[in-house]
């Protein structure tokens, strides 16, 4: 068990999409893990889900987009994050990402991405592992 | 379908069963589970016998193909006479990109043309709106005025296709574009056949591309309704859509009951515009998803069709038989897509496919294997349209009509289905009707609780998904090529866009867009102004704008 707090963790939505099945199937994994979870809701600008990342002081981040355009929105989220100097929050991603993406996503910062039938567990685990300790 | 006196011999005939020949074969080789169910939660029994449909009235029940209630098809001959409308969901890049692929599919035997909008062009923006950023023809084609509608229909001519549109909030603007296109192609507008989504309640609760508050939005859907009772005798104005609900996480049952009631509604608001019930029901049409569960999925097509006669006939009193047709599309399931082991899939959706075909549907989409990594290829598209070619002329199931009807396995699960769908129904109406439950959040928790039901279910292997849960293959490397969107769709979309705004008459545009707004307020139905408006060259987004305006945004109910 860790020490202090429990983890917070943001499971947001950037795009378009509207596919919420898994962020919102991971959301639940993660609260009945014992994680405070807090969830977006859907077509979030990465502006909005660092606004929320700092207001609800989060230490992990899980990004779900089954739209195609990660490309395009991971990098500015990493930017962001950068700029208001979240860089120690742990940052994981979801949903339909070609495996030739993810080299250049773990570039810019993103620790972790994972595919469709991931079992929730797998992501528990590595979130308990991973997330920055913090008193 | 049996007299008193035979089921009570066939009752002493297998209680004696279970107790001499059964336990012997039990104790040599148990059953594989301790309990055996269908997704819907339906205990399945090992054996059914004439006992477990004894209260099936052949004629009440089922009747004769193209006769009330329609449980074995809407048509006396079913596929002997004319085989389903092998129907391709197909759209991403540019109108050009997609304009190819229509032909293509059109080229290999497919007989209806099916339309896939990006993102931008389903939740109203155009192409150059910042919240269309990388995802300009990603997911379909992107559509932002009549210029790039011209340019998707080129060369195949409307009277001689029917076309379904997947769109819903801007539905009224994406059919005043079709019906601009037909009017330039001198295509009479009663000839114009396809259908159009325009299924806004369901946005709420399953696929959430909502744009605005819950009733404008039955308002937009029902202006369509209205205006094409009126104005496109052939057109589907809506096609209420179980699919999402499903591949949200719904049950089969509930992805039927809420279906149905999402039906009820718009019939209930379309009534309210003046119109008979036989002026309109006849064009109302529907879509659901075929899963894994092979008889299960059956069963839905079957009930489906019953109940919804009975709810035509009984609480509407439509009087025109084909107000009680539930004529209906399907699509395979997506969401049983794996990416591991893909071309596993390929017998997934042979499987669902064929359920969908002996469940008697008018239409069809079958996935492609690569459809949890991406866009389809053309050569997997074409694989799962010859999955459809292979059911229809090689397997002889399209030989016969209804032909499970009688099993008594089937026809128990059919009467379940719709048992258990009008208890859900009746809760609904409980409730106050479609508006409220979804303000309370109904639809949403039912559905979330069992995805999350089914998630667990395969994680305690309880449920098995081959090349998942079992048979993985350790270090599995992607064996399938990828499409990918040329990322200079984006901006050659955004030049063509920006071209026409300046170009066209603009003062034309702000004259009609004046006109639009003053409509809206006036809650007048908005299909004549927003044809006008299109055929200006007013753009997609410029026309939604209008209407954020007058309805404002919804804003999401959240809900984990």
């Amino acid at each position: 068990m860790q020490s202090g707090r429990k983890i917070r963790v943001l499971i947001a939505k950037p795009g378009l999409d509207s596919h919420d099945r898994g962020a919102k199937v991971v959301a639940r994994a993660l609260r009945d893990a014992g994680m405070e979870v807090i969830y977006t809701g859907l077509r979030q600008t990465p502006e909005q889900i660092v606004e929320t990342a700092l207001q609800e002081d989060v230490d992990v981040i899980g990004l779900s987009i089954l739209s195609g355009a990660h490309m395009a929105l991971f990098p500015r989220i990493m930017e962001l994050l950068k700029e208001k100097g979240l860089t120690d929050v742990l940052v994981f991603a979801g949903g339909i990402i070609p495996e030739e993406d993810i080299p250049e996503l773990k570039k810019i910062g993103i620790k972790e991405v994972f595919g469709p039938g991931t079992p929730t567990e797998k992501i528990i685990k590595y979130v308990f592992e991973n997330a920055p300790k913090r008193a | 379908m049996f007299d008193k006196q035979k089921i009570e011999e066939i009752a002493k005939e297998r209680e004696r069963w279970e107790k001499s020949t059964l336990p012997n074969w039990i104790k040599q080789c148990p059953e594989r589970q301790k309990e055996f169910r269908n997704h819907s939660g339906f205990t399945i029994k090992g054996l059914y016998t004439p006992e477990d449909v004894k209260n099936l009235d052949y004629m009440r029940d089922l009747g004769f193909p193209g006769e009330y209630p329609f449980t074995r098809g809407l048509h006396a001959t079913m596929y002997r006479g004319r085989l389903w409308t092998m129907r391709m969901f197909a759209g991403y890049g540019t109108a050009e990109d997609t304009n190819k692929r229509f032909k293509y599919l059109l080229s290999e035997g497919e007989t209806g043309l099916s339309t896939a909008f990006d993102y931008p062009t389903i939740m109203g923006y155009d192409s150059d709106h910042p919240m269309a950023r990388g995802e300009v023809g990603v997911c379909g084609v992107a559509i932002s005025s009549l210029q790039d509608m011209e340019v998707l229909f080129n060369g195949i001519p409307l009277d001689k296709v029917t076309t379904s549109m997947t769109i819903n909030g801007p539905a009224s603007v994406l059919l005043a574009m079709y019906i601009a296109v037909g009017d330039k192609q001198g295509v009479p507008r009663e000839k114009l056949g396809g259908t159009t989504q325009n299924d806004n309640l369901k946005e709420f609760f399953a696929q959430k591309l909502c744009i605005f508050p819950p009733k404008p939005s039955l308002k937009l859907s029902v202006d369509v309704i209205e205006y094409c009772a009126r104005h496109l005798p052939k057109w589907n104005p809506i096609s209420i859509s179980g699919y999402h609900i499903r591949e949200a996480g719904a049950t089969a049952v509930q992805e039927l009951a809420f279906t149905l009631y999402d039906g009820i509604a718009y019939v209930e608001e379309t009534l309210k515009r003046g119109l008979k019930v036989d002026e309109f029901a006849p064009r109302l049409s529907f879509f659901f998803a075929s899963h894994n569960d092979f008889f299960e999925e059956i069963a839905k097509f079957r009930a489906a069709r019953r109940l919804w006669a009975r709810i035509m006939k009984e609480r509407f009193h439509a009087k025109n038989p084909r107000s009680m047709w539930m004529r209906m599309h399907v699509q395979t399931s997506g969401c049983t897509l794996t990416a591991q082991q893909p071309l596993n899939n390929i017998v997934r959706t042979t499987i669902q496919a064929l359920a969908a075909v002996l469940g008697g549907t008018q239409s069809l989409h079958t996935n492609s294997f690569d459809e949890a990594l991406c866009l389809p290829t053309e050569e997997s598209v074409r694989v799962a349209l010859r999955t459809q070619q292979i059911i229809a002329y090689e397997s002889g199931v399209a030989n016969t009509v209804d032909p499970l009807a009688g099993s008594y396995y089937v026809e128990a699960l059919t009467n379940e289905m719709e048992e258990k769908a009008m208890e859900y129904i009746q809760k609904i109406d409980d409730m106050g009707g479609v508006i409220p439950a979804i303000e309370k959040g109904f639809f949403q928790k039912e559905i979330a609780e069992s995805a999350y039901r089914y998630q667990k279910e395969i994680e305690e292997k309880k449920r098995i998904l081959v090349g998942v849960n079992e048979y993985a293959i350790e270090g599995e490397e992607c064996p399938v090529k990828l499409l990918r969107v040329d990322p200079s769709v984006e901006k050659k979309q955004v030049e063509r866009l920006q071209k026409l705004k300046r170009e066209r008459d603009n003062r034309k545009v702000k004259e009609v867009l004046e006109k639009l707004h003053y409509a809206a307020e006036r809650d007048e139905n908005l299909m004549p102004t927003i044809i006008e408006a299109v055929k200006a060259y007013a753009t997609l987004g410029e026309i939604m704008d209008i209407l954020r305006k007058v309805y404002g945004e919804y804003k999401e109910l959240i809900i984990i």
